[in-house]
């Protein structure tokens, strides 16, 4: 099969997230292209810090996702808590407050399995660091659709369980460091 | 194979049978939800009710008509929390009461009401606030099993500890246990917060206004709409609306992609709570 020019990054961070997306996110130039969209496991409170947080790090503007807000290539958008954050085919997101998945509102699988459908092969699709089995449904969806699959060495996490589940659930999955998971980005 | 006669090609043109099927024998519309959360609800029943495929499904559901109340579950059900999202009903006390205060009497819709856990929230409000024997609730859904959920007002006692909480967070001026009895791991909510509520079957869909209402709440139903949809229920909206009426939405739901943003003022912005410009 030719390989399809990725129009998506997609990653799913747990435990130790903060520390391993601050790897990533910020080392990416303001010319990166591509949409980013992530979702990262936070406790249901109104208000999450993270995409201000990561706005002053990073060249890339951060936003909270908007329901049905059209997808802009260059910009990372955060599941806001208690919703989670899905694709639509037309490429705009769209949250919904659907019971959670794995006990976790948002679940990265909702995000991985709806941007699958959405994407098709033109998905990178990453799963960090994290405590649960999260992602790896979604990963297997994205890597059957023909996406591209990375998962942060087990070794390297600080939560290694996330990682691992990805990989037995997606034997495709290419195993990286943080750094590596960069350099790729950096040439995507 | 991945090309357009792929697995899940074929998939997405189930879906759209399925979701034309239930239309034009049920008239539920479905047809301009958010496709995205709708295909994964309908992932779920497949899967829980034994289909194999959507079109088994579409199959059992034209002919079975007993499958139809089963399978709703799946695309409409929601479960909420009463009072979630505290701040919102803080806002709703603090901000918005003070002005329904100077009306005679008060018309307030509760719509896509599910469970009703959101409209006892309102009721109780209503009522330590003094205003609940000058208000008529309507509560709507298009769900008839929720409808009648509602109507019963009985919970599964495991969930009080977050209502409770959330009242209180809410700024609540009595205790929620005044408003209920349990009994066998479940609680019962008093029939009094009941005498003055409507529940009624609407669509934001297809059906049209009903009255003219000093406040809405329609929070975390939008979003399951596509955006032509949503035009079409903040439409509805705006045209219920008396002169100066509250609109609250979910948060994170906003005007901000509508072409109805004009219609309204933001009233209470971080909390969604909106005001009628027309009148």
């Amino acid at each position: 099969m030719m390989p399809v020019p990725a129009q998506a990054v997609v990653i799913g961070a747990s435990a130790g997230a903060l520390e391993a997306l601050s790897a990533i996110l910020p080392e990416l130039p303001g010319t990166f292209g591509l949409p980013i969209l992530v979702v990262v496991h936070i406790p249901p409170d109104r208000r999450s810090v993270l995409a201000e947080l990561f706005e002053a790090k990073c060249p890339l503007p951060v936003r909270e996702a908007e329901d049905k807000e059209p997808i802009v290539g260059g910009t990372i958008y955060f599941a806001p808590p208690d919703y989670h954050l899905l694709v639509e085919a037309d490429k705009c997101l769209a949250l919904s407050s659907d019971e959670p998945v794995l006990f976790s509102r948002p679940s990265i699988d909702v995000l991985f399995e709806s941007a699958a459908d959405a994407y098709g092969p033109a998905l990178i699709a990453i799963v960090l660091t994290g405590a649960n089995q999260d992602g790896s449904m979604g990963l297997r969806a994205i890597v059957e659709a023909g996406g591209t699959a990375l998962v942060q060495s087990p070794q390297s996490a600080l939560a290694a369980a996330m990682p691992e589940a990805a990989i037995q659930a997606c034997p495709e999955a290419q195993v990286m460091t943080l750094d590596q998971i960069t350099t790729y980005l950096r040439k995507a | 194979m991945k090309d357009s006669t792929g697995p899940d090609k074929v998939e997405d043109i189930e879906i759209r049978l399925l979701l034309e099927a239930l239309y034009v024998r049920y008239h539920y519309d479905f047809r301009n939800y958010s496709m995205a959360s709708i295909k994964r609800r309908l992932k779920q029943a497949r899967q829980q009710l034994g289909f194999a495929t959507f079109s088994a499904m579409q199959e059992s559901v034209l002919h079975e008509p007993a499958m139809l109340p089963r399978f709703l579950r799946y695309l409409t059900v929601q479960v909420s929390e009463m009072f979630r999202d505290p701040s919102y009903f803080r806002a709703i006390r603090e901000r918005v009461v003070p002005h329904l205060r100077t009306y005679p009497s008060l018309k307030i819709w509760i719509a896509g009401c599910s469970g009703g856990e959101e409209l006892y929230s309102f009721v109780i409000l209503f009522r330590e606030e003094g205003l609940e024997d000058r208000t008529i609730f309507y509560a709507t859904d298009i769900n008839q099993e929720a409808l009648q959920a509602a109507e019963a007002g009985i919970y599964a006692v495991n969930r009080v500890q977050l209502f409770t909480e959330n009242h209180r967070q809410s700024g609540g001026k009595s205790s929620l246990s005044d408003y209920y009895q349990a009994a066998y791991g479940r609680v019962s909510f008093d029939r009094t917060l009941r005498r003055n509520v409507v529940f009624s079957d609407h669509s934001l869909v297809t059906d049209a206004v009903f009255g003219e209402m000093n406040l809405i709440s329609c929070r975390n139903v939008l979003i399951y709409f596509d955006r032509a949809l949503q035009d079409r229920a903040l439409g509805l909206f705006a045209d219920s609306l008396s002169r100066k009426g509250f609109l609250g939405l979910g948060a994170k739901e906003s005007l901000r992609f509508s072409k109805h943003e004009k219609d309204f003022d933001e009233f209470v912005r971080e909390e969604k709570i909106y005001q009628g410009r027309a009148g």
